[in-house]
């Protein structure tokens, strides 16, 4: 089974149709990379895997689940229990602690473990900068103590919009190794770039268009990483 | 486990409000403002019957004593029994009297004995030109008999009567002073009980004792039924038309007081309500993060509810300790009198500011707990 499946979904604001006729599959712990122009729908398309956002049309089927069919409360718990989010601004809690972040999102899922947070920082290069506001942490860091957050309650599909938009080369590089060791690890990644570098990393990559697809793009890593 | 969930439930609200406390300023200030002004007008609306019970005391009695039917006079002993039954703080003064109908120059006056020093308390409102009896022989004469037989102070002038065992005396006195007091009294001559006692005889036969007590009607009405019922020979009687037109003063004034708290604790929720819809609308994007990590509405709720109530506590507290300032503040200039501090006020005051905060915030906040998620991704 598909860990992901978007069998014919629109989405249309007024009279702009953000998305149209989208059919897209995500596999079990594939790596997938999302490309295209500003306004193409981009982040569009993330808000509904995401379960942030319904499609207008279509059904969208996230491990077994028709999430177009549900209601927000059982989205949150999806949301919760199934997904990690990464956004291209770093979207910190700003009067918590990088530990605090991460531990944040484990008190929302379930309940908080301070050594597993930790560890989850470590992971990202940030054991160090565990008792840091993020306003005393430059980009990048804040950009990684997002990632912790999001891998903190094991989810089988980690969603990243632009993750390293604003970082500068050094941080994209550390960004993007965790990403491929998350992926070594299973993890499903359907990550937002405009960056080719980014994008050469993934398994396959889908080029949106005026909200559709216009090619999918198969980057042949499958075997590489057997 | 659920103590940990707690501690960090804890932990999130406080460091929202310490670490962004130059906002939360804004939003405490607006409940301590609104606490020290309701705390400050309870106190003053409970302080009231206090501070204009010893405003309306310069009115003069509202409770006397009087023999009891059966009998002519009062022995000092039942008097002393039946003021026992007031507290000693609400007494202003006590005044016993004593009446003899005699004669200056062959023309009939009433003397009076009584205790100065108290009749001086029981009726602030005697106006008296010249002083007050100091010595022996020395006697206070109301306006109307100063002009009917032309005395001034300094003045001597002879008394004449028929003791208490009917003998004949005349007793000489120096006019220490002349009384006004618009009323009936202006036709007496005081003196002290000693020297009435002297002139005329019979000793611990009061006639009458004016009392001035700063409790209202309705306590005066209770103490008098009990005094007339434990009191032999005592009947204590309020003076109607001061007691009661002291009530309604005072219900006016209170219910006057108990508007303007109705209607500042209105503004006072309108104000929080605002404050806390531009502090909920300022983080949105908090909001939506939280709710894209995960977080139900109710857990959101929580968290804002958290924060109010230390606000709440900590704007409750400043509000009661400047309440008290302000209460007395007021107090000073306008009945020129301090006010007693109500320990029970403080935890009250609190409690009301909890309340007050949580309701002012609720719909804000349940309409924020409703933000869209997706506004995060979008980066508005
Ligand atoms: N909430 C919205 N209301 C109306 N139009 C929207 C809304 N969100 C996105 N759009 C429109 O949908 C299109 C796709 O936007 P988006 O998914 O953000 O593109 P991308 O992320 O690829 O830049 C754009 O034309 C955008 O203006
Ligand atoms: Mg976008």
């Amino acid at each position: 089974m598909n860990l992901l499946e978007l069998k014919n979904i629109s989405k249309i604001y007024g009279d702009v149709k953000a998305l149209q006729n989208i059919n897209l599959s995500v596999g079990q712990g594939e790596w997938i990379a999302i490309m295209g122009p500003s306004g193409s729908g981009k982040t569009t398309m993330m808000n509904i895997i995401g379960c942030m956002d319904k499609p207008s049309i279509g059904s969208v089927i996230l491990d077994g689940t028709d999430i177009s069919k549900e209601s927000s409360k059982k989205l949150t718990a999806l949301r919760r229990d199934k997904i990690g989010l990464i956004f291209q601004q770093f979207h910190l809690i700003n009067y918590l602690t990088a530990l605090e972040n991460v531990m944040a999102a484990q008190y929302y899922h379930s309940i908080q473990d301070e050594k597993e947070a930790l560890e989850a920082l470590s992971r990202v290069g940030l054991a160090d900068r565990a008792k840091h506001l993020p306003s005393q942490l430059s980009g990048g860091e804040q950009q990684r103590v997002c990632i912790a957050r999001a891998l903190i309650n094991y989810p089988m599909l980690i969603l990243a919009d632009e993750p390293t938009g604003n970082l500068d080369e050094a941080n994209e590089a550390i960004v993007l190794d965790i990403f491929k060791s998350l992926h070594k690890e299973g993890s499903a990644i359907v990550v937002v770039t405009h960056d080719p570098e980014v994008a050469q990393e993934s398994e396959r990559t889908v080029i949106l268009e005026h909200g559709k697809i216009s090619k999918i793009k198969d980057n042949n890593k499958s075997e590489a990483l057997c | 486990m659920k103590m940990k969930r707690y501690a960090f439930y804890l932990k999130m609200v406080t460091s929202s409000l310490i670490r962004r406390r130059s906002r939360m300023f804004v939003a405490l200030l607006a409940v301590a403002v609104g606490a020290t002004i309701l705390s400050g007008l309870i106190t003053i609306y409970y302080d009231i019957p206090r501070q204009m019970g010893k405003e309306f005391r310069s009115y003069g009695a509202n409770l006397i004593f009087i023999p009891s039917e059966d009998k002519s006079y009062m022995d000092a002993d039942s008097l002393k029994k039946a003021v026992s039954y007031l507290s000693p703080d609400d007494i202003v003064g006590v005044t016993p009297y004593r009446y003899k109908t005699v004669k200056i120059n062959e023309q009939p006056f009433m003397a009076a004995g009584a205790d100065l020093a108290q009749a001086a308390k029981t009726s602030p409102f005697w106006y008296v030109s010249g002083r007050w009896p100091q010595k022996e022989g020395e006697a206070l004469i109301g306006q109307e008999v100063a002009d009917i037989i032309r005395l001034n102070a300094g003045s001597q002038f002879f008394i004449t009567g028929m003791t208490a065992n009917n003998k004949p005396f005349k007793r000489g006195f120096t006019v220490s002073g002349i009384v006004q007091t618009g009323g009936s009294e202006e036709a007496f001559i005081f003196m002290s009980l000693a020297d009435f006692e002297n002139m005329a005889g019979g000793d611990n036969a009061i006639d009458i004792a004016e009392c001035s007590v700063s409790v209202s009607a309705a306590e005066l009405d209770r103490v008098s039924k009990i005094i007339n019922e434990n009191v032999e020979g005592v009947t204590a009687r309020p003076v109607k038309r001061i007691s009661e037109s002291e009530g309604t003063v005072l219900k006016k004034l209170q219910s006057l007081v108990y508007l303007v708290t109705v209607v500042i604790l209105l503004l006072t929720m309108i104000c929080v309500a605002t404050t806390m819809m531009a502090a909920v609308a300022e983080r949105r994007r908090e909001i939506g993060l939280k709710k894209a990590l995960g977080a139900t509405n109710a857990a959101i709720v929580a968290e804002f509810i958290g924060e109010d109530v230390f606000l709440g506590i900590f704007g409750g507290l400043l509000g009661a300790a400047f309440g008290f300032v302000f209460a007395q503040a007021v107090s000073i200039n306008v009945f020129a009198r301090s006010i007693t501090f109500q320990p029970l006020l403080a935890p009250i005051t609190v409690f009301a500011s909890i309340i007050i905060t949580a309701a002012a915030c609720f719909i804000p906040v349940r309409r924020a707990a409703e933000i869209d998620p997706a506004i995060v991704l979008r980066g508005e």
